[in-house]
């Protein structure tokens, strides 16, 4: 075991993990974070703590990480290359690490420019695969990227997002292996909705060995509603909405229109269960967290295993 | 060469506010080729400062200069005759011969009057596109030619972030992805294998005052550091 994290145990276990996410609050609540927790524990085997997604101005990721293993959750801790140069980086994963932190997902973060401080400077002093790098070295060999020997050192799961629905496709996969060159243990994909493209991405990945030195959760989003799902398909970066899944939403009523975008999910999750290198599914349900263990139990995702 | 911009007048009245003469300094270097501080755009702002105050009443006046390049001592100590019948300078050069001409004069008030922008290209007239960040360490020679530092919203330096909307940067559509582009060139010239290893973290040289002395050089400038 690299961490021991109950993350880490359920995957190595071979066993479908199911993963969350929660977002912290725009203030200083911890009952927010308590608020949300209670609907995903026992129903995810860990929940990522966004880094200020967006761009906008949040709780701490480690802070509400913090919050949320009070409340008996496991946290994906978000790491993103956006606010912090190196030496806060390491520091933090220090700190976090202490508080009884152990998974890490390491990102680029969203640019600046899309958050309520545009014209703030973006740090960018490494990025997202120097960033899996630093954490791999700093666990497996206790040396800060400076190369000096660390006292006590984290030992994190480390996770990567993968988005094959990007351009350009073929290099997708070839970053996935510089992920798992880096250090990457496992990751987390962007929302799948293009499931064609999906199993495209995913038998590059198999074919080149990369399934088998890592573990891939596949990501998934049901649409509340027609409106999100075009907003998503104009307005969100990198995501691939396929119109059938537009007309499948416009062909039901508008009160129908979230149940039949958790049964769009509810059917791609029971692919994945069976799609050679798919490890398990990742839950973004922004905002919509007290849905999850409806989803989950439609999902037939539940129980989740004691790790 | 170094873009520039042309600061707006208000903002240039107000740095100049309680100075009776002033000498504008024009560069001909790269401002004067980005048509932001040569002799002409002297000229003009000079005429526009000129009004401005004569409308307010304020009592102002202001000559134009335009030196060859604002960086080079040589060219700047063509000033040393004139600046003592001024109360303050204007420079239209970029932020290094502003300060140089501070550096040459210090007891005379200097004011920048362009704002230097980026190390950029003229893609047509009129047309100016950064290309250059001076970060000291030039990966150039593994993305194909297109620079990561300067031309990825975030300086990657190992492959595309998730956000490209098709060839675009996730922050505008009218700016491409710079790591969409240099895939798109390594692939045609084959050259894959660039950017498939790893690019470790790099060494920022731009953290401190950047500072070159050519080795032939150093018995000259440099004292003995031992």
């Amino acid at each position: 075991m690299k961490s021991g994290s109950r993350l880490e145990q359920i995957l190595a276990a071979k066993q479908f993990a199911v993963t969350g996410e929660l977002g912290p609050p725009r203030g200083a609540d911890a009952n927010v974070i308590r608020e949300k927790a209670k609907h995903l524990k026992g129903m995810v085997d860990s929940v990522n703590v966004t880094d200020n997604q967006t761009a906008m101005v949040r709780m701490a990721s480690w802070a509400a990480s913090v919050l949320a293993i009070q409340e008996g959750l496991e946290p994906n801790y978000q790491m993103v290359c956006r606010d912090r140069n190196r030496i806060a980086m390491q520091s933090d994963i220090l700190g976090a690490y202490a508080l009884g932190i152990r998974n890490i997902i390491c990102l680029s973060g969203d640019h600046p420019m899309f958050g309520d401080h545009p014209k703030s400077k973006r740090v960018f002093d490494i990025d997202s695969v120097q960033l899996i790098g630093a954490v791999r070295r700093m666990r497996d060999e206790g040396k800060f990227m400076s190369g000096e020997d660390i006292a006590v050192k984290p030992d994190m799961f480390i996770g990567g997002a993968l988005n094959p629905f990007a351009e350009p496709f073929d290099f997708r996969v070839l970053r996935m292996a510089k992920k798992i060159a880096a250090g990457a243990d496992f990751f987390q994909t962007q929302c799948i909705y293009n499931m064609a493209r999906f199993r495209e991405f995913m038998k590059q990945a198999n074919d080149m060995g990369l399934t088998e030195q890592t573990y891939v959760l596949a990501g998934v989003t049901p649409m509340k509603s027609l409106g999100m799902a075009k907003h998503m398909k104009n307005n969100v970066p990198g995501i691939d909405v396929p119109d059938a899944i537009i007309k499948r939403l416009e062909g039901v009523e508008k009160k129908q229109q979230a149940n039949e975008g958790i049964q769009i999910a509810c059917e791609q999750i029971e692919e994945f269960k069976t799609m050679k290198g798919v490890a398990g599914v990742h839950l973004m349900c922004i905002e919509w967290e007290r849905r999850v263990p409806e989803i989950v139990e439609r999902a037939k995702l539940l129980p989740r295993p004691q790790a | 060469m170094v873009i520039a911009e042309i600061k707006p007048l208000d903002e240039i009245k107000q740095l100049l506010g309680g100075y009776r003469k002033v000498l504008n300094t024009g560069c001909g270097g790269c401002t004067s080729v980005c048509l932001a501080g040569g002799q002409k755009e002297v000229d003009i702002l000079n005429t526009k400062l000129s009004l401005s105050f004569k409308a307010e009443n304020v009592p102002f006046e202001i000559d134009g200069f335009t030196v060859e390049r604002q960086c080079e001592i040589q060219f700047i100590s063509e000033l040393d005759r004139m600046v003592g019948k001024y109360d303050a300078i204007l420079s239209m050069a970029c932020g290094a011969g502003v300060q140089f001409l501070a550096e040459r004069y210090p007891d005379k008030p200097v004011f920048p009057g362009v704002n230097s922008t980026f190390v950029g290209v003229n893609k047509d007239i009129g047309w100016y596109e950064e290309r250059c960040k001076c970060c000291g360490d030039c990966v150039l020679g593994f993305t194909g030619g297109i620079c990561p530092v300067s031309m990825c919203a975030k300086s990657l330096f190992n492959g595309p972030c998730g956000g490209p909307q098709g060839e675009s940067c996730e922050v505008s559509k009218d700016i491409p992805c710079a790591w969409v582009a240099i895939h798109k060139r390594l692939k045609a010239q084959n050259r894959l294998d660039n950017i498939k290893a790893i690019h470790g973290p790099r060494e920022w040289r731009d953290q401190v005052q950047g500072r070159i002395i050519l080795e032939p050089y150093k018995a000259r400038y440099v004292k003995n550091t031992e």
